[in-house]
C-alpha cells in the first residue's frame, strides 16, 4: 500500500486563509486528506505541541499522552511529527485562536493540540485538530475522560480521531492484540498467553508456561479468548472469559485432538479443526448449545477457518490438490471453490474485518510470504518475505496486518510485526520477549 | 462456568483419563529434550528406564528396537526402514503386553502451525494403523500430534529436519508392569 495525499494547493490555501477559512469550494482544494491507495508520498507532516497541563497534577499525564500520540501517528508511517524545536510559534491556551502562519511556516499541515487536567482518581484529555493550510479546524474538538490507569487508552483515542479524520480509514490504536509469549530454547519453548496494547505496552499474562498454548483468538467483543492447549496432554480448544479468567474446555471428542478454532462475528459459533484417525477436517460448535456440526468431509487436511465478516463464508486451508491451498464455502459447509492460484503453497487465511482482502501465509522457494488477496482469488499482493514469515492478523480497521517472524538456526526466536496493507512501513512490535501468534481485539470499547 | 456445563463434564473426564498420560512436554519440560525419547525426570516413566541389556526394559525398546520412524517432506508414508523398526516394535508390545503407548507425530519448522499440527496426526496415525496391522491391540494406543512445537533437532537445514520429520512411539507403564 502506498499513499496518495490530495492536499490543497499552498495557493488555494492562502486564498482559504483570506476568506476567514472557509472551506474552498474548487473541488481540487479539498481538506486534509491521505487516501490509502496506490500511490508514493512522503508521511504528512504535523505538529503536536506538548498537550498542556490545566493543573498540577496533570503535568506528567500531559507529557506521556503527547507522547503516545506521537508514537501512534509516526508509528504508521503515513504521519511525521515536526520536533517541537523547529516549532516558531506555540499555543498559549486551548481555546485560543491558532496563528496559522507560525505553523504553515514550518509546513505543518496538521496542527494538533489538546490539554490535560487531573483530579482524584479522574483525567480529562481534550484535543483539536487542525487543518493547517486550510486554516480550518477538522471536526470537532473532543474530550475523554477516565481513570488515571487508562491515560495511554485516552491517547490512543485522540490518535485514532486524528488518524480517521484525516485518512477516512477507521480506527485502530486503542485496541489490544492476544499473544503467545514464548521463553527457552527451541526444543524446549515455554509458552503463555499473554495480551498487550497494539503497540506492546500493558501487557498482561494469562495462562502459565506449564502446557504448550497456540493461537489464541479474541472473540468479536473482546471479552472471550479461545486457544489450543496442550494441557490434557492432547491438543484441545479452550474458551477464556477476560474478566474472570476463567477457562473452559470446548468440543471434546475422546480419541479426537482439536485445534484452530476462531469466532464466527456474532460470536455463538466457533470453527475449528477437529483431527480423528489421523484425519483432519473443520468443524463448527454453537456455543450456547455445544452441538457440533462438521463442515468438511474429506480425507485431506482442512484446517485454519476464518468466517467473512458478514458471517456467510469461511475461508480456509486445505491439501486436497495435493498441497495447502486456499478455499472458500459457505458458513453452513457444501462445496468450496479454491482461490490460490499462484506458486507454491498458501496457508492461514483471514478474512479482513472490511471484507475486502484475505491475509494469508505464503510458501514459496523456500521462503514464507505474508500477502493479501481479494476472496476471488485475484490481486495477490505479497507484503513481506524471510525464513519464516507466518499467521497473519488484521487490525480491527482491516488496514494493517500484525504477523509473526522467526528467525533461523539453532538460536532462532520468534517476534511479532507488522505492515499495512500496501507492504510499506514494516515494524517490528516492542515485545518484552520471544512472541508468536498474534490475534488483533476488535476496539475497545 | 455457567455457560458450559456439558462442556465442562466432558473436560474432567477426560482430564481424569488423560492422568495416565502426562504430557512429557509439559510443566518444566525435564523431560522433553533429551533426544532420546524424553525420559529424564519429570518424564512419563515412573519405573526408569531399566537395563538397555534387558530386553523387556524401555531403554531396550528405545534403543535397540528404536522408538521412531522418520518421514519425507510432508508425507506421512512409512518408508521400508520404517516398516522394519515397527514390526520390531510390535513384536515387543505383543511380547509385553503390560505397557501403553502414546504415538507422538512430529514436523519439522517448514510449515504453518496448523498444518503442522495435521501432519503430525497424519504420521501418528499411519503408525498406529501399521501396529494394529501387526497385532498390537488398538486400546494399548493413543495419538498426538505436537506439530512443529518439539523439534529435537534445532538447525534450520534438512539435516536437522530430517530427524525431526517423526512419530516416536513412547511407552508408559500399565497394569502389571
Amino acid at each position: 500500500m502506498t499513499l496518495f495525499r490530495t492536499l490543497a494547493p499552498v495557493l488555494a490555501l492562502a486564498v482559504g486563509l483570506f476568506v476567514g477559512g472557509t472551506v474552498p469550494s474548487n473541488a481540487q482544494q479539498g481538506p486534509l486528506r491521505i487516501t490509502i491507495t496506490d500511490g508514493v508520498i512522503e508521511p504528512l507532516p504535523f505538529a503536536l505541541p506538548q498537550f498542556m497541563a490545566e493543573n498540577g497534577g496533570a503535568a506528567d499525564y500531559a507529557a506521556q499522552i503527547t507522547q503516545v500520540i506521537a508514537a501512534d501517528l509516526s508509528g504508521t508511517g503515513l504521519f511525521r511529527e515536526i520536533p517541537a524545536s523547529a516549532y516558531i510559534g506555540g499555543v498559549s491556551s486551548f481555546d485560543a485562536p491558532v496563528a496559522y502562519e507560525d505553523w504553515k511556516a514550518i509546513n505543518a499541515q496538521a496542527l494538533i493540540t489538546g490539554a490535560v487536567s487531573a483530579s482524584g482518581d479522574r483525567i480529562v484529555v481534550k484535543f483539536r485538530l487542525f487543518d493547517v493550510f486550510s486554516g480550518a479546524e477538522m471536526g470537532d474538538g473532543l474530550q475523554f475522560a477516565g481513570t488515571p490507569a487508562t491515560w495511554r487508552r485516552m491517547a490512543h483515542k485522540v490518535s485514532d480521531a486524528v488518524y480517521s479524520r484525516i485518512t477516512g480509514e477507521g480506527p485502530y490504536f486503542d485496541s489490544r492484540v492476544v499473544f503467545v509469549s514464548e521463553s527457552g530454547p527451541k526444543n524446549q519453548r515455554q509458552k503463555r498467553l499473554a495480551v498487550m496494547d497494539y503497540d506492546g505496552a500493558n501487557v498482561a499474562y494469562l495462562t502459565d508456561s506449564s502446557s504448550i498454548v497456540l493461537a489464541p483468538r479474541f472473540s468479536p467483543t473482546g471479552n472471550q479468548i479461545l486457544f489450543t492447549s496442550y494441557e490434557s496432554g492432547f491438543p484441545r480448544i479452550y474458551l477464556m472469559d477476560t474478566g474472570s479468567m476463567q477457562v473452559q474446555s470446548l468440543a471434546q471428542q475422546e480419541g479426537t485432538m482439536t485445534f484452530a478454532p476462531r469466532f464466527s462475528p456474532d460470536g455463538r459459533t466457533v470453527v475449528f479443526s477437529l483431527e480423528r484417525g489421523g484425519n483432519t477436517d473443520i468443524y463448527q460448535l454453537d456455543i450456547a448449545s455445544g452441538q457440533t456440526r462438521q463442515l468438511t468431509n474429506a480425507p485431506s487436511i482442512e484446517t485454519a477457518p476464518s468466517f467473512s465478516p458478514d458471517g456467510s463464508q469461511i475461508v480456509f486451508e486445505s491439501d486436497r490438490s495435493g498441497t495447502q491451498q486456499i478455499y472458500v464455502m459457505s458458513a453452513g459447509g457444501g462445496d468450496a471453490v479454491r482461490i490460490s492460484g499462484g506458486q507454491g503453497r498458501y496457508s492461514t487465511p483471514v478474512w479482513s474485518p472490511q471484507g475486502d482482502y484475505v491475509a494469508f501465509t505464503k510458501q514459496n522457494a523456500g521462503r514464507f510470504h505474508i500477502g493479501v488477496m481479494r476472496s476471488d482469488g485475484s490481486e495477490e499482493r505479497l507484503l513481506t518475505a524471510s525464513f519464516l514469515d507466518e499467521g497473519p492478523t488484521w487490525a480491527p480497521n482491516g488496514r494493517v496486518i500484525m504477523f509473526m517472524r522467526e528467525s533461523a538456526g539453532a538460536g532462532g526466536q520468534s517476534s511479532l510485526f507488522s505492515v499495512d496493507i500496501s507492504g510499506r512501513n514494516l515494524r517490528q512490535v516492542a515485545t518484552e520477549g520471544p512472541a508468536s501468534d498474534p490475534a488483533w481485539s476488535p476496539m475497545l470499547p | 462456568m455457567t455457560l458450559f456445563p456439558k462442556a465442562l463434564l466432558i473436560v474432567a473426564a477426560l482430564g481424569l483419563a488423560a492422568c495416565n498420560n502426562p504430557d512429557r512436554f509439559g510443566a518444566g519440560g525435564a523431560g522433553g529434550a533429551d533426544g532420546a525419547g524424553g525420559f529424564g525426570a519429570g518424564g512419563i516413566d515412573q519405573n526408569g528406564l531399566g537395563d538397555p541389556n534387558n530386553p523387556k526394559s524401555i531403554a531396550y525398546f528405545n534403543q535397540s528396537v528404536g522408538d521412531r520412524v522418520l518421514f519425507l517432506v510432508d508425507q506421512s508414508t512409512l518408508s521400508p526402514e520404517g516398516r522394519n523398526i515397527l514390526i520390531g516394535q510390535a513384536q515387543w508390545l505383543n511380547a509385553n503386553p503390560g505397557y501403553a503407548i502414546i504415538i507422538e507425530g512430529h514436523a519439522d519448522e517448514q510449515g504453518t502451525r496448523e498444518y503442522n499440527l495435521a501432519l503430525g496426526a497424519r504420521r501418528a496415525s499411519a503408525v498406529q494403523d501399521f501396529l494394529i496391522s501387526q497385532g498390537v491391540a488398538p486400546t494399548r494406543m493413543q495419538t498426538v500430534s505436537y506439530g512443529k512445537e518439539r523439534p529435537i533437532e534445532i538447525c534450520s537445514e534438512e539435516a536437522c529436519y530430517a530427524k525431526n520429520r517423526r512419530a516416536v512411539t513412547v511407552l508408559s507403564a500399565g497394569a502389571g508392569v
